[in-house]
């Protein structure tokens, strides 16, 4: 089910609203309009700062532009230091692309295979995975870093691309997923059909759980561009550095070298631009793959 | 939750188990890995000590017993950390999840046009990475480059007193959409009829909302406030990028700060302790919420 035919469902209702008075939808739209500037101001200002040549960053008013300096700005950053930043995007892209693809498949796997065979162990397996959901994340990366470092792999991109591979919530959400929207008849007539079990799953299961799957990804991929305390604490070649790490360096710096600013706010704008994008493009999908699954 | 047709032939069994070995085995070994051995590599490392043969020998680890955790007892940074957290929760957590349920209301409400706009709105922050969130607050609050100048030169954003608030307005300015989106996702999914009887009965939609919706997004709440929890015990980025706009953010302003700055002295086996500690303390804390809340549920 898609959230447009949710909709559809809910129109009804719209129209019962018109008894509302017009106290309420004043009341009801200024709260709105008000969240809104809460919300967007910040990325408003954002991007009229990155348009901005340095002395009219301080002197100008802050949330309108000044003399349209943006592709010059874009020009110093992608220049700076031999275009460490271009190299930062890519890694990101690296991490959280790799990362949330595979993270995506194995906990789909694993989430379907819970939900559709009945084995010994299964809800204990679903437990203990479902008990990795609540474990913090920087709790597991000082002793990740300790196990890395024992096998020389600190400092090396296997050492934050490796645990981004593991989604116990995509795993929690596979199993509710499939468990709804892959119907055993349809697994049954696939054997029937002479398909081999991983077969049925790759031809038939995925495609019936595809909004979780964007969902997973999705999610998955921003907590791998978001995490910055693994890459932190692993990582010391500022080459293998993901942006967030990249830019917080540069923040530090900015007492020593002020002329880093600039770039700090234009690579900012650069570095939420993708990730917007990217909901933006999917948003049908995971909007629905919530809806549905994630919170039985 | 599912019945499996039992009457399965050997080989098929057989051909079965094999599948599960390929479905289960790459996710099992990865949380193996990277889940469980590091939990138990973290309890192991923090039952170590060091010990000198005088005072200008080798360090040697030996086996400490419980040394760390004592030590973590007495560590009053580490407690003081935590005590500011859970202050920090106490407020924030509360705040961004009401502001989340209001704005999920309004939105499924007849009352609000252009929810699709709004919605986008509130869910933009979240694409804005925690560090990246707290390095534009930062400007934003920063007396001189501020757009609102007028507020930053009377107020002081970045004050001993303030900047616990301030870290706290950045985490509620990237989460609030992805609560609220949460929270909308399970009121779309309730049926459509149990309005009617309210609506024959003149129940307006404020009273709709209080005595219907909210008690059936009441699970999307708690697994919001469960990961809210969990996000607060584990504060960093942001911490962490303010200590370039502030001093007054310590090297122990968090817990996770506290263990960052420990293992970096190094004292890697103490820093463990504290991970365990925090590790059991989220989980007891959000178990204990997931208990509560399911228990009020029932009645």
């Amino acid at each position: 089910m898609t959230t447009s035919s949710v909709k559809k469902q809910r129109r009804p209702s719209r129209s019962g609203g018109i008894r509302e008075s017009a106290v309420s939808r004043t009341v009801a739209m200024s709260v709105m309009v008000v969240a809104t500037l809460y919300f967007l101001t910040p990325l408003w200002w954002l991007f009229v700062a990155a348009t901005k040549n340095r002395p009219d960053f301080t002197t100008t008013a802050p949330l309108w532009f000044a003399d349209f300096s943006l592709f010059d700005n874009i020009a110093a950053l992608l220049d700076y230091r031999g275009g460490v930043f271009v190299r930062w995007l890519g890694n990101s892209a690296l991490y959280a692309g790799v990362g949330a693809a595979l993270a995506t498949l194995f906990a789909a796997m694993a989430g379907y295979a819970i939900a559709k065979y009945a084995f010994r162990g299964r809800e204990t397996l679903f437990n203990v995975v479902l008990g990795g959901v609540l474990v913090p994340a920087t709790a597991l990366a000082l002793p990740l870093f300790l196990i890395f470092s024992q096998a020389g792999a600190t400092n090396t991109i296997w050492a934050v691309l490796l645990p981004s591979l593991v989604s116990p919530f995509g795993v929690y959400l596979s199993r509710i997923y499939a468990a709804a929207s892959v119907p055993d008849e349809i697994i049954e007539a696939a054997r029937i059909d002479g398909a081999g079990e991983v077969r049925t799953f790759f031809t038939v299961a995925t495609r019936l759980m595809a909004p979780a799957l964007v969902t997973i990804f999705l999610f998955q991929f921003v907590a791998i561009w978001n995490n910055f305390f693994l890459p932190l604490i692993m990582l010391r070649d500022e080459n293998l550095f993901p942006v967030t790490l990249g830019l917080y360096v540069w923040n530090t710096q900015v007492s020593q070298i002020p002329d880093i600013r600039a770039l700090v706010v234009i690579g900012s704008l650069l570095s939420v631009i993708p990730l917007i994008v990217t909901f933006l493009a999917l948003q049908r999908f995971w909007q629905s793959g919530l809806a549905n699954g994630g919170l039985k | 939750m599912v019945a499996r047709d039992t009457a399965v032939t050997p080989s098929k069994a057989v051909s079965h188990r094999r599948a599960l070995a390929v479905f289960l085995l790459p996710f099992g070994a990865l949380f193996a890995m990277f889940y469980i051995i590091p939990i138990l590599y973290a309890v192991y490392q923090s039952l170590l000590t060091v010990e000198r043969e005088g005072t200008f020998g080798p360090a040697v680890q030996v086996f400490g017993g419980l040394t760390q955790y004592i030590a973590v007892f007495q560590n009053e940074p580490f407690w003081a950390s935590i005590g500011r957290m859970l202050m920090f929760g106490v407020v924030q957590v509360p705040i961004m999840l009401g502001l989340a349920l209001v704005f999920a209301l309004l939105l499924d409400s007849p009352l609000v046009r252009g929810t699709k706009f709004f919605r986008l709105a509130f869910f933009a922050p979240y694409a804005v990475p925690s560090v990246i969130a707290a390095i534009m607050w930062g400007f934003l609050y920063s007396p001189n480059l501020s757009p609102f100048t007028a507020v930053t030169r009377s107020v002081d954003f970045l004050s001993a007193d303030a900047v616990l608030w301030s870290i706290a307005n950045v985490v509620t300015w990237v989460y609030v959409g992805y609560n609220m989106l949460i929270i909308y996702s399970a009121l779309l999914s309730i049926p459509q009829e149990i309005y009617e009887a309210a609506r024959i009965d003149g129940a307006n939609q404020f009273r709709i909302a209080w005595s219907i919706k909210i008690p059936l997004v009441v699970p999307a709440l708690v697994l919001t406030g469960i990961f809210s929890i969990i996000g607060t015990l584990q504060l960093l980025a942001e911490p962490q990028v303010f200590r370039s706009f502030s001093s007054a953010v310590t090297s122990t302003f968090t817990p996770n700060l506290t263990i960052y700055s420990t293992a970096s002295v190094p004292n890697i086996s103490l820093a463990a302790a504290m991970s365990v500690v925090l590790a059991v303390a989220t989980f007891v804390l959000s178990f204990t919420v997931l208990k509560l809340t399911q228990r009020r549920a029932a009645l």
